[in-house]
């Protein structure tokens, strides 16, 4: 059969659309990342993972892994931010961050506990898995990039890249070796033009594309969007309004760490995560980006858009050679764009 | 113009022995000035004195060494947003602007540091500068160079600065549009806001300014009320040149 018989193709596609659009979400933020903070967040995808697997085990009634590092984070970012606030002398701002840093911790410790053991209904499960795995995203920013803030590109890949083994490593401990899928959303098929579609894809197709058009909204809209914005395209601009490049950065990153947490949810009941998927499909987003140049957001989506779909007509007929062909598309475009882009750097002077 | 003492008003910002390196080359070495309330004060001096370089560790983008005091309170501690947010805004010569983003955006994000007070004085900067009404939906970088200006000005208008510093509006604009951006500056001060002015083009500061500082390798080599400036022999000899 070839993929264009009309029994095929419409499925194919659909499908390829459906793990498109996460692609699409993640190069989004991976865009957003490094417009804001020049760094090249490798780790998006752990972010993916990390969603997944927290709510499989919220759905097993397991306390997930990811409040111990979410603590740990939280208490490493408390301890900078009182140093920092004792060293310019404002006692005040030290006390509030130390006590606020205390209260958090304990009542994320005790919503966690007492939601796991409860086997909470799904709906919660989600939304304390969006509570757990969101605040990461500003917490690494906080306790990784932040200091490293006037750092050159190359640096923040490597911390980058370092990142994102700690984070493998930490899936591996929390959340063991075997993969898991959550449940489905929504069950059983729609027929939408003579074409079978799971409800499932349809719910992944229209949250991507409500978030895309929130995303959209926020950023075209909205004064706090404008100010990400205006921080990516001319940093000392963005200062000079008063915008702290800091908090644009942990704003940044919080959108990446929503974006990459609803997409393991999306994915989780479609595909078998384990600690160490969040990478390839990350990896997919990236392409999207690259093919974005790293600095468009509708390029990017339409990249990843297209990397779904290529994989998915890939894994009918060459499936052996799915990521192969997804991963070598980059290298016409890598090519291309470094014969024709002009460059991007003259306000990082 | 007549002009008044800078003892008179009380300084709004006073600048005392600061030093601004970049590496082993001081490029500010000692300067001290007062910027009355209400007053536009200018400094004035050649391509490399250290006109920018004095401008950037003033709003605090960049590290000195000595003493900044704005509104009687001293900023050692107080970070580039923070000035910003306390009514102190800085037009800098490349000017910075959003330039993939619109006209309209830009001077929205001018009053980012205003968000909680509502969306800022847009109308009032629209009359002030009706060229930017006219483009406010255009993209930054494609205005022309005046236009850039006065986007920029009247960027950092909407934060409402109590003090606006500007860093040589007149760079590289045809002559009629200087003298429109510096009617625009003296008609400021009327509004209440106090400027420090820096510029290579003596003539026209010193004409709407009160005071004057000479800027020479880093250091003041002279100030004075801007009319005694202004026919001051050796000003007249290296800044203004024979055409008085
Ligand atoms: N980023 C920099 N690095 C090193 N030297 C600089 C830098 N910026 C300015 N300078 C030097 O500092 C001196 C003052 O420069 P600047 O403040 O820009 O002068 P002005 O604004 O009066 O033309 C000049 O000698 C210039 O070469
Ligand atoms: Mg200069």
């Amino acid at each position: 059969m070839n993929i264009f018989d009309p029994a095929i193709f419409p499925i194919l596609t659909a499908d390829g659309l459906t793990n498109g659009a996460v692609y699409a979400l993640l190069s989004l933020a991976l865009v957003l990342v490094f417009a804001v903070t020049r760094v090249i967040f490798v780790p998006q995808g752990e972010f993916v993972m990390f969603g997944t697997l927290t709510l499989a085990s919220l759905q097993l009634g397991r306390v997930p892994g990811t409040l111990t590092l979410l603590l740990v984070l939280l208490a490493i970012s408390t301890v900078l931010n009182v140093v920092e606030a004792l060293r310019r002398g404002d006692g005040r701002s030290a006390g509030i961050s130390g006590v606020s840093g205390v209260a958090l911790g304990a009542g994320l410790w005790a919503l966690t506990t007492t939601l796991a053991a409860a086997k909470a209904p799904l709906l919660v499960q989600v939304l304390l898995t969006l509570l757990l795995v969101v605040p990461l995203g500003p917490l690494l920013y906080r306790v990784v990039f932040q200091p490293l803030r006037n750092a050159s590109v190359l640096v923040l890949l490597i911390a980058s890249v370092a990142l994102h083994l700690v984070l493998v490593g930490l899936g591996l401990v929390f959340f063991g070796p075997e993969g898991s899928r959550t449940p489905a959303f929504a069950e059983g098929n729609t027929v939408l033009g003579g074409v079978t579609l799971s409800n499932q894809s349809l719910l992944v197709i229209m949250v991507s594309a409500l978030l895309m058009v929130g995303l959209y909204y926020f950023f075209d809209r909205t004064l706090t969007g404008k100010a990400l914005r205006a921080t990516a395209v001319n940093r000392m601009g963005a200062r000079l309004v008063g915008i702290r490049p800091t908090a644009a950065g942990s704003l940044a990153f919080t959108v990446a760490a929503l974006i990459g947490a609803l997409s393991g949810l999306l994915i989780g009941p479609s595909i078998a995560v384990s600690y160490d998927t969040g990478f390839l499909i990350g990896l997919k987003g990236f392409v999207g980006a690259i093919i974005g140049g790293l600095v468009s957001y509708p390029v990017a989506a339409l990249g990843a858009l297209l990397v779904g779909l290529i994989e998915s007509y890939a894994s009918f007929s060459l499936s052996q050679w799915k990521e192969v062909i997804v991963f070598t598309l980059i290298l016409p475009v890598l090519l291309w764009r470094s014969l024709s882009s002009k460059h991007h750097d003259e306000e990082d002077e | 113009m007549t002009s008044t003492s800078p003892l008179l008003p009380a300084p709004l910002l006073k600048v005392d022995d600061l030093h601004v390196s970049y590496g082993r080359v001081e490029a500010v070495q000692g300067v001290s000035l007062s910027v009355g309330a209400g007053q536009i004060v200018s400094v004035i001096g050649a391509n490399g004195a250290g006109k920018s370089t004095l401008m950037g560790a003033i709003i605090g983008a960049l590290p000195s060494r000595g003493r900044v005091e704005y509104a009687g309170r001293p900023l050692a501690h107080t970070p580039l947003e923070s000035r910003v947010a306390a009514g102190m805004t800085l037009v800098p010569e490349r000017r910075e602007l959003f330039s993939s983003m619109t006209v309209e955006d830009n001077l929205r994000l001018g009053a980012y540091t205003r968000r909680r007070e509502g969306a800022g004085d847009l109308g009032g900067v629209f009359t002030r500068f009706p060229r930017l009404e006219e483009r406010r939906k255009q993209l930054a970088g494609t205005l022309s160079g005046g236009e850039q200006q006065m986007l920029a000005i009247g960027r950092a208008l909407m934060a409402r600065p109590k003090l606006l510093l500007l860093d040589e509006p007149s760079l590289g604009l045809a002559p009629l549009i200087v003298r429109e951006i510096l009617r625009i500056v003296a008609e400021l001060r009327d509004t209440g806001v106090t400027v420090l002015l820096v510029e290579q083009n003596a003539r026209a500061a010193l004409a709407i300014s009160d005071f004057g500082y000479v800027l020479e390798g880093g250091q003041v080599r002279l100030s004075g009320p801007a009319a005694d400036l202004a026919h001051d022999p050796a000003v007249v000899a290296s800044y203004l040149g024979a055409a008085k």
